[in-house]
């Protein structure tokens, strides 16, 4: 199979302009005759679902949620990105496009990552029309932020909570295509399968989490809008519910998934306490602004800490190590998020960690405080501070905050090329769920950005194209046998779960597999553990299969049920992101393999033999996956090795 | 420490539901709510019995999704925060907590803790929106709104959508969550041509789904995990009086 990104040709900044007016559009008399699935309503689906049910498409949209208004990109904190430059201060698209695809250390396509820039500006413009409460200055204007190391202010934020205004957005506009009758929305729904029929995918199958009813859906063409699976690691920022089931059952249907391996670390999330932790916090990244770095600088002090014998306060200015500032002058503090991460841990390894486990480091507002005044700080954060306190019982206004590094976000996802078309015809991947634009790093603010970009401007023109090619009657009823067998499917496997009848909680399974991939496939990473982890992880598969315990029926509301499934799918993806953490034998971005490294302990990326996306082939049960590059041409910027020094 | 739980199970929408006695020890003060009921979870799995079912994913105060009435109180013991945001610190070695689902004519109980709100998503279908396609938006920063309209705007608009309003009230009313959608958008310029209307349709759709009435005693501003405020109440009421004058809808 060729892999064909359908970059289309021409200079830079004309390649989606060109592109739009080559697509094939669907005489809006005919679009009544499309049918269209959206699955996920977070901001990439219901700004898709919307827009297309706008322009007369019939749309069909699924969430697991009780509504569309939780998914979990209402967790979003800091802002979003566009290059408006309201702010004069030197940005355009060409430096958010530039900036991007160097956070990304250079494992992103340049045409994508240029039309997210191109169309970032009118995402603005779009929120706002729909009441989106974006911070203002006095006068009336859009405020802005500089955010996660970026040297312009090109952050569009409504206080803290950025995600839940732009998905509150969203989720009215979907909202308004409900009540017209154009969007059928299905709450508490599951999606368990897509169905392909004649190299082409028909439709899904789903579960109603409420009745256990299973059901079939056909349509023209499906959208996936399911997000990110950072829940591998168990332990996360993401939302308890968030998984990967949608896309990795597109995967086992054919769509390759491209990049696994690259997931995303946040240096700013509140440290693990014990065994019982559920989820993990996250500390907006905007506090890097103010807040500065440090363990001690001596073993022994950090020891007394951690024994409770000496407190953050008690230590002189002079033995404090600021890691950040001191090794990384330019930048300090803002360095990027994989950079941060990796240096909070290597702190930590080295026995200068605090907290009573170790796993943890400061974030000190005491100099922003006496410089601002508390009254400022608690202006800008003053929500953030309060979450901390509210989770820690420590006041992080009197003392330092503690923080250590999270999974956040996953780069990876399904392959897809300029149109967002993953390898089976007809199947789409918006949003986190897909791989598309930010390499092997992102930067902050992007994937809101990026969420919407698809939703709202590129999806609702590349559909149309493909579409008009296939015509109204290129669609197969939920009678077809290629329904009926993945129906057979989904019920045999939830069959599976329900008799193995064995000992252990679907959680403890899905812990352990959080603890394998966090130990070997998560801030640094070694051949030597990464086979380990493969063999751990086969283990577990079997394991799992043979001892999980769900009790209860399918006719019912069951979570224990709902889980299996999901911690089935993530125990195959783990082993895949493994696979393709070994085959790259170079460091990138979140992507740290301890063999490839600078002398001072950087990424040590290898563009001769890497500048690639691997996507992987799905070939059966047990049966190693097949490696395919799309080789990545890089014709506006110069491959250099980010440096933030 | 120790706790003794009572809590309410329901198999589903159709059955009798009942408060069931359940004793967890080692419970430490720094789990969260939901953290505690986990671990119960983990333990009735062993004996073979069903988990409890209860709503929940963001974990961190945002979503909306948990919603639990813990000794009589929505959301429980703390102010401004969501049962997910509520810690066993709260509570202190031995103590007995009852936890049972909102409770509403509007939110059914699909089973034990987990209720159906999609009587609040039908009420923004009904007009909680601007509206406009996309595509079709000015400059953003054509629209001019200084910070402290921006700044009321966005107090109304961090209401997510839990229900601990209509928990907490006596009537089961939706006023608050109305309130709070209805007057986020009429402040804001690009709200205000369908102001009216907009606190017409939704005050209907409200009625339509059994919520009850308003009777101002303020018990759901202070149960709200976001602090939406009851001056909210007071716009909601000026436009649906506006609209009553000239009612283009019904
Ligand atoms: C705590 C936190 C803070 C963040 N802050 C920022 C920020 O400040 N700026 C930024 O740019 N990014 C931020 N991010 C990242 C960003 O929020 C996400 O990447 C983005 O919101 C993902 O949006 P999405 O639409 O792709 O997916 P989601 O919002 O995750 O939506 C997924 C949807 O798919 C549905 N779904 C999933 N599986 C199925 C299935 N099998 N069947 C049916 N439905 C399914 C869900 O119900 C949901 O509707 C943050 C992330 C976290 C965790
Ligand atoms: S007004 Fe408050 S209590 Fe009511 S739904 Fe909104 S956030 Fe929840
Ligand atoms: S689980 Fe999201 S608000 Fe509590």
């Amino acid at each position: 199979m060729n892999l064909e990104s359908k970059i289309p040709e021409g200079p830079l900044a004309e390649k989606w302009s060109r592109h739009k007016f080559g697509l094939k559009l669907v005489n809006p008399a005919n679009k009544r005759k499309y049918d269209v699935i959206v699955v996920g309503t977070g901001l990439a689906g219901a700004s898709a679902a919307a827009s297309l049910a706008e322009l007369g498409y019939n749309v069909k949209a699924f969430c697991f949620q009780d509504s569309p208004r939780r998914a979990h990109s209402i967790a979003a904190q800091g802002g979003i990105n566009a290059a408006k430059n309201y702010q004069n201060d030197g940005d355009s698209i060409f430096r958010l496009f530039y900036d991007t695809v160097k956070g990304g250390d250079y494992r992103a396509r340049e045409g994508n990552v240029y039309r997210l820039a191109e169309v970032s500006v009118n995402i603005i413009d779009q929120c706002v029309a729909q009441g989106v409460p974006f911070a203002r200055e006095y006068g009336g204007l859009l405020a802005n932020r500089s955010f996660g190391g970026a040297q312009v202010s090109r952050t569009f934020y409504a206080r803290g909570q950025t995600g839940q205004q732009l998905l509150l957005g969203a989720y009215s506009a979907l909202s308004r295509q409900i009540a017209n009758g154009k969007v059928k929305m299905y709450p508490r729904t599951e999606m368990l399968d897509v169905v392909v029929q004649d190299g082409k995918a028909r439709g899904i199958v789903t579960r109603n989490l409420v009745t256990g009813k299973i059901e079939s859906h056909a349509a023209h063409a499906v959208l996936l809008c399911t997000g990110g699976y950072g829940n591998v690691f168990y332990l996360s920022t993401n939302a308890m519910g968030s998984n990967v089931t949608a896309a990795w059952r597109a995967h086992k249907k054919g769509a390759f998934f491209g990049n696994p391996c690259f997931t995303q670390i946040h240096p700013t999330c509140i440290p693990v306490k014990g065994d019982y932790q559920s989820k993990l916090t996250l500390m907006s990244e905007s506090l890097r602004n103010d807040g500065r770095v440090w363990v001690p600088k001596t073993k022994e002090d950090a020891e007394k800490i951690r024994k409770g014998q000496l407190k953050a306060t008690d230590l002189k200015e002079e033995d404090r190590d600021y890691f950040l500032e001191r090794r990384y002058p330019a930048f300090g503090n803002l360095v990027p998020r994989d950079v941060a991460s990796r240096n909070a841990k290597n702190m930590c390894d080295e026995g200068r960690g605090v907290a009573s486990t170790g796993l943890a480091v400061y974030l000190d507002f005491a100099d922003a405080i006496k410089r601002d005044g508390q009254k400022t700080i608690e202006a800008k954060y003053g929500n953030l501070f309060e979450m901390y306190e509210k989770i820690v019982d420590d006041n992080p206004y009197e003392t330092p905050m503690m923080i250590y590094p999270a999974v956040h976000y996953t780069m990876g996802g399904l392959w897809v090329d300029y149109n967002l078309m993953t390898s089976i015809p007809g199947l789409y991947a918006l949003g986190e769920a897909n791989f598309s634009d930010h390499g092997a790093n992102r930067l902050g603010a992007s994937a809101l950005m990026q969420g919407l970009a698809d939703g709202y401007f590129v999806i609702p023109y590349t559909l149309g194209d493909y579409l008009a090619t296939i015509g109204p009657a290129d669609k197969v009823s939920v009678d077809n046998p290629a329904f009926k067998e993945a129906e057979a499917n989904v019920k045999h496997t939830i069959d599976r779960f329900l008799n193995t009848k064995g000992t252990k909680p679907v959680d403890t399974y899905h812990k352990e597999l959080g603890h394998i991939m966090w130990e070997y496939c998560g801030m640094s990473r070694t051949a030597e553990g990464l086979a380990k982890a493969k063999k751990m992880i086969q283990a577990l598969k079997a394991d799992f299969w043979q001892n999980v315990r769900v009790v209860g029926e399918n006719e019912e509301m069951n979570q224990a049920l709902e889980n299996a499934g999901r911690v089935a799918d993530f125990i195959e993806l783990g082993e895949l992101m493994v696979d393709d953490a070994l085959a790259r034998e170079e460091s990138c971005g979140g992507h740290f393999r301890e063999e490839y490294q600078t002398p001072d302990g950087e990424a040590l990326r290898n563009d001769a033999e890497f500048a690639y996306v691997a996507a992987w082939e799905y070939k059966g049960e047990n049966k190693p996956e097949v490696l395919h590059k799309e080789e990545l041409v890089f014709e506006n910027v110069k491959l250099t090795q980010r440096s933030y020094k | 420490m120790k706790v003794n739980l009572k809590v309410w199970r329901q198999r589903n929408g159709n059955a009798q539901g009942k408060l069931v006695d359940y004793q967890l020890d080692n419970v430490s003060p720094d789990m969260s709510f939901l953290e505690m009921i986990d671990v119960l979870n983990g333990e009735l799995t062993m004996k073979g019995e069903e988990m409890i079912a209860f709503d929940h994913d963001c974990r961190e105060g945002i979503c909306g999704m948990c919603s639990m009435y813990i000794n009589g109180r929505a959301h429980g013991p703390q102010t401004g925060a969501t049962t997910c945001q509520l810690h066993m610190r709260s509570f202190s070695d031995g103590d007995t907590i009852v936890v049972e689902p909102w409770r509403a004519r509007a939110f059914p109980v699909i089973k034990d803790l987990m209720v159906d709100r999609s009587a609040f998503d039908r009420v923004v279908q009904a007009g909680g929106y601007v509206s406009v396609n996309t595509g079709s938006a000015r400059d953003a920063n054509e629209t001019l709104i200084p910070r402290p309209i921006a700044d009321e705007a966005m107090d109304a608009a961090q209401c997510i959508g839990c229900g601990a309003c209509v928990a907490a009230c006596k009537n089961a009313s939706a006023m608050l969550f109305v309130a709070a959608k209805v007057s986020h958008l009429a402040v804001l310029p690009q709200g205000q041509a369908e102001a009216s209307l907009r606190a017409e349709k939704m005050v209907a759709q409200m009625d339509a789904e059994g919520f009850g009435a308003c009777s101002f005693t303020g018990a759901c501003s202070v149960e709200c995990p976001k602090s939406i405020s009851l001056d909210h109440i007071a716009r909601l009421n000026r436009e649906y009086l506006g609209s009553k004058v000239t009612s283009q809808a019904i």
